[in-house]
């Protein structure tokens, strides 16, 4: 007797079309032949049964799914021994994984193994292991006691689960059924669970970023229990000194300035290499270029954008960084005789180039559709002076999409804020405060990285801090991106 | 005298008519929209310091027809113009004419009022100063003065110069383009429907003008209002199907038009 629960879910649907054929000749029954008699199309009848089937049997379905194994598992846990429950929660939970698997053997075994268990004659993990189910310790006595009783109980949950839900499923139906007649507003009903989909589904995303930014938040606090914010936000060396498994003797120090002064020089690098191009760019596309030329090289350009930042990084790491070492050797040798590279192949102007390569087509794209939104009549106007066509551009189209283009490029410097992958492959991680571009310097998120990569206990101040880096970063890029937003919105108004 | 036949006064406005001289000259023009012929051949003089209206139903080329005045079709993509048009003996479709020197000459004014998104001041200004008009500020505000003057906004807007041409009405921002295109001292003015955006009291101030600018300027105006027409316009043209029906004095074009097409088309009969 398995029941599961894909297949009481596909029975739930079986009725449910059912419930929409007979929803649907009953509402036609009614209508004696007269369409138009009926407030809504037999269509909606039909869906309108089908919803009240379906809708709140899944939702008991989905309830008791996640409900049931909660509770058995308390059941069981009630039930093993004292002298595993007082071993502490990690024991016991260890000791209820045991009995699950040897839950999951049991019901593969026949009854002579099954009797031969009992008398002892035969061990349990043998007996399990011949049938293909490890076991990670000699199982105890307890524990086929315990197994059984979970089988049992969960079994039991199947079968009541399953009547329970048709059950619920058929007295929707019936419900349905017996409702239709001409004057029911079937169409207004479906209309309305339509809406209320739509609201969950919107609703998801939300709550989603609310619990994301709960949990951040949550192991922030945690951070600044042992730290204090006034150290993390003013502080200017970041030195979090791991320290050796168990030992709280060292503590680091965790001053967000070198990192943020690193995120934000970084962020201006690219920025001041993506803009002029990106706008350039944009500015041909949408001013010069003809439909053709257009129609080809608005899409190729778009490809820089998908391309994943990691290849960025890749290019950055073996291209971009060794030239830039090379040259300025070279460079440096011509002028003053000493091959000595002066740019660092990890730098802030590698990972400020490599970025503003990535950022141009977020640039270009946003500032071109904006320019495009400049009406052509103030072009007209321009050119119908005698303006040429950069004096226009100059004169009247950029001023009038200033607005708009400014916000653009807070949106991208948002992303140049919260990029990750080419930092960390070409900025370095030397956290430090200074103002050469060709020296390695390190940012939040590579930070992050860098606190979260390897074997971690989450409990020390060393882990922890990356979610107050996270929040902080977090911070700021929504700042950026309502303040853009805001911007942009206000200069569509202008023009509507 | 007053005995005079309707002949005879017909030769009389002619021969007025033909006393002026020709400003522009368009000779066997035809316009191309990619494959999609606009323009048939059309053989079109626009007289100097004289108003002369384009009348025709939706459609049928006498916009395009204007366009062609000042070249702003060129900012249209496969756009084509075959023919000649002259302008003051100058060719303006020879590949070395200037088309922005061209521009300063023929100015033009838009269906719906397309102020810059600037100052009233910078408005009127824009022209002068890309053109390198004027230089000092005295100059410039003497410019920004006349101009406005010349369009009738001066009294309304002294006091707010450096408020945005964006806040005025309809009419005073139409207002507002005419002084713009007006500060350039062009020889042409070109409007393009100048008054189907505006209401009649803003219309009758725009009509007023037109009739002032004449004394200065050479006028071409398209409009869809028969009224309007017959009421600023010394000259008037009557397109149909990307073909010029007829063109004559207006006065004549409205009591006696010569083509049944020009007198089907003012009395309603299509459109």
């Amino acid at each position: 007797m398995s029941m599961n629960t894909s297949l009481i879910l596909l029975l739930i649907l079986i009725i449910g079309f059912a419930a929409y054929l007979a929803g649907r000749s009953r509402a036609l029954a009614t209508s004696n032949g007269k369409l138009s008699v009926l407030h809504s199309l037999p269509g909606y009848h039909g869906t309108y049964a089908a919803i009240c089937t379906i809708v709140p049997a899944v939702i008991v379905l989905a309830v008791w799914a996640v409900a049931a194994p909660a509770y058995i598992d308390s059941s069981v846990r009630g039930a093993l021994p004292e002298t595993v429950l007082s071993q502490g929660a990690a024991t016991t939970e260890l000791a209820l994984g045991q009995v699950k698997s040897v839950a999951n053997g049991l019901t593969l075994l026949d009854d002579a193994e099954l009797a031969a268990l009992e008398n002892g004659s035969a061990n349990l993990r043998d007996a399990l292991a011949a049938k293909g189910v490890p076991l990670a310790g000699d199982g105890e006595a307890y524990m086929v006691k315990a197994a059984t009783h979970f089988n049992a109980m969960t079994s039991t949950s199947r079968i009541v689960m399953a009547a329970v839900v048709f059950l619920i499923a058929v007295a929707g139906a019936v419900f349905a059924l017996r409702g239709i007649s001409a004057p029911f507003r079937a169409r207004n009903q479906v209309e309305r669970v339509m809406l209320w989909t739509l609201m969950l589904a919107s609703s998801i995303a939300i709550l989603t970023t609310i619990g994301i930014v709960g949990s951040m938040l949550s192991e922030a606090i945690r951070f600044f229990n042992s730290v204090s914010p006034v150290s993390f936000f003013f502080g200017t060396v970041w030195d979090p000194r791991f320290a050796a498994a168990g030992s709280e003797a060292t503590q680091g120090q965790f001053g967000l300035l070198p990192l943020l002064s690193g995120t934000l020089y970084i962020a201006f690098v690219a920025m001041l290499f993506a803009v002029p191009i990106g706008l350039f760019a944009a500015i041909y596309m949408s001013e010069y270029a003809r439909p053709a030329v257009r129609s080809i090289a608005k899409p190729l350009l778009e490809i820089l954008a998908g391309i994943p930042t990691i290849v960025y990084g890749f290019f950055a790491l073996v291209t971009v960084g060794p030239f830039l070492r090379d040259i300025s050797a070279q460079m440096n040798g011509l002028i003053t005789g000493n091959y000595v590279s002066f740019i660092q192949a990890q730098s802030v102007l590698t990972a400020g180039i490599v970025m503003g390569i990535m950022l141009i087509p977020f640039v270009s794209s946003l500032s071109d559709d904006i320019i495009t939104q400049v009406p052509r009549a103030l072009r007209d106007g321009s050119l119908g002076l005698g303006a040429t066509r950069s004096e226009t551009i100059k004169k009247v189209v950029l001023p009038a999409a200033l607005p708009g283009i400014v916000g653009a490029l807070l949106l991208t410097a948002s992303r140049a804020v919260g990029e990750t992958m080419i930092v960390v492959l070409a900025a370095g991680v030397a956290a430090r405060m200074q103002l050469n571009p060709f020296e390695a310097m390190t940012t939040v998120t590579v930070k992050i990285v860098n606190q979260l990569t390897g074997d971690l206990e989450f409990n020390s101040p060393q882990t922890l801090v990356a979610f107050a880096l996270g929040i902080t970063l977090f911070c700021i890029t929504l700042c950026l991106n309502i303040y853009a937003l805001y911007i942009v919105r206000k200069y569509r108004e202008q023009y509507e | 005298m007053n005995m005079m036949s309707e002949a005879a006064v017909e030769k009389a406005l002619d021969r007025k008519m033909n006393a002026v001289p020709f400003k522009m000259i368009g000779k066997d023009v035809s316009v191309y929209y990619g494959e999609k012929r606009a323009l048939f051949d059309v053989n079109l003089n626009v007289r100097e310091n004289t108003v002369t209206a384009l009348i025709g139903p939706s459609g049928c080329g006498k916009s395009t027809f204007l366009r062609t005045l000042n070249r702003m079709n060129d900012t249209i993509d496969n756009c084509r113009v075959t023919g000649k048009i002259t302008l003051d003996e100058d060719d303006i479709y020879d590949p070395n004419i200037d088309v922005v020197e061209l521009r300063a000459r023929v100015g033009m004014v838009f269906q719906k009022p397309n102020p810059f998104p600037k100052s009233i001041y910078e408005n009127v200004s824009y022209g002068p100063r890309i053109h390198g008009l004027a230089r000092s500020k005295a100059d410039f505000d003497q410019i920004v003065e006349q101009s406005l003057q010349k369009a009738g906004l001066w009294n309304e807007v002294k006091d707010r110069l450096h408020e945005p041409g964006t806040g005025l009405s309809g009419g005073q921002q139409q207002r507002l383009c005419i002084a713009r295109a007006v500060a350039v001292s062009p020889e042409v003015i070109l409007m393009d429907e100048p008054c189907s955006a505006l209401d009649p009291i803003a219309t009758a101030k725009v009509e007023e003008l037109i009739h002032e600018l004449r004394a200065n300027f050479t006028i071409v105006i398209v409009t869809h209002s028969m009224q309007q027409a017959a009421r600023v316009s010394q000259r008037t043209a009557m397109f149909h199907l990307g073909n010029l029906v007829e063109e004559n004095d207006t006065d004549k074009m409205f009591t006696n038009p010569d083509d049944q097409r020009t007198q089907d088309y003012i009395m309603g009969r299509f459109g």
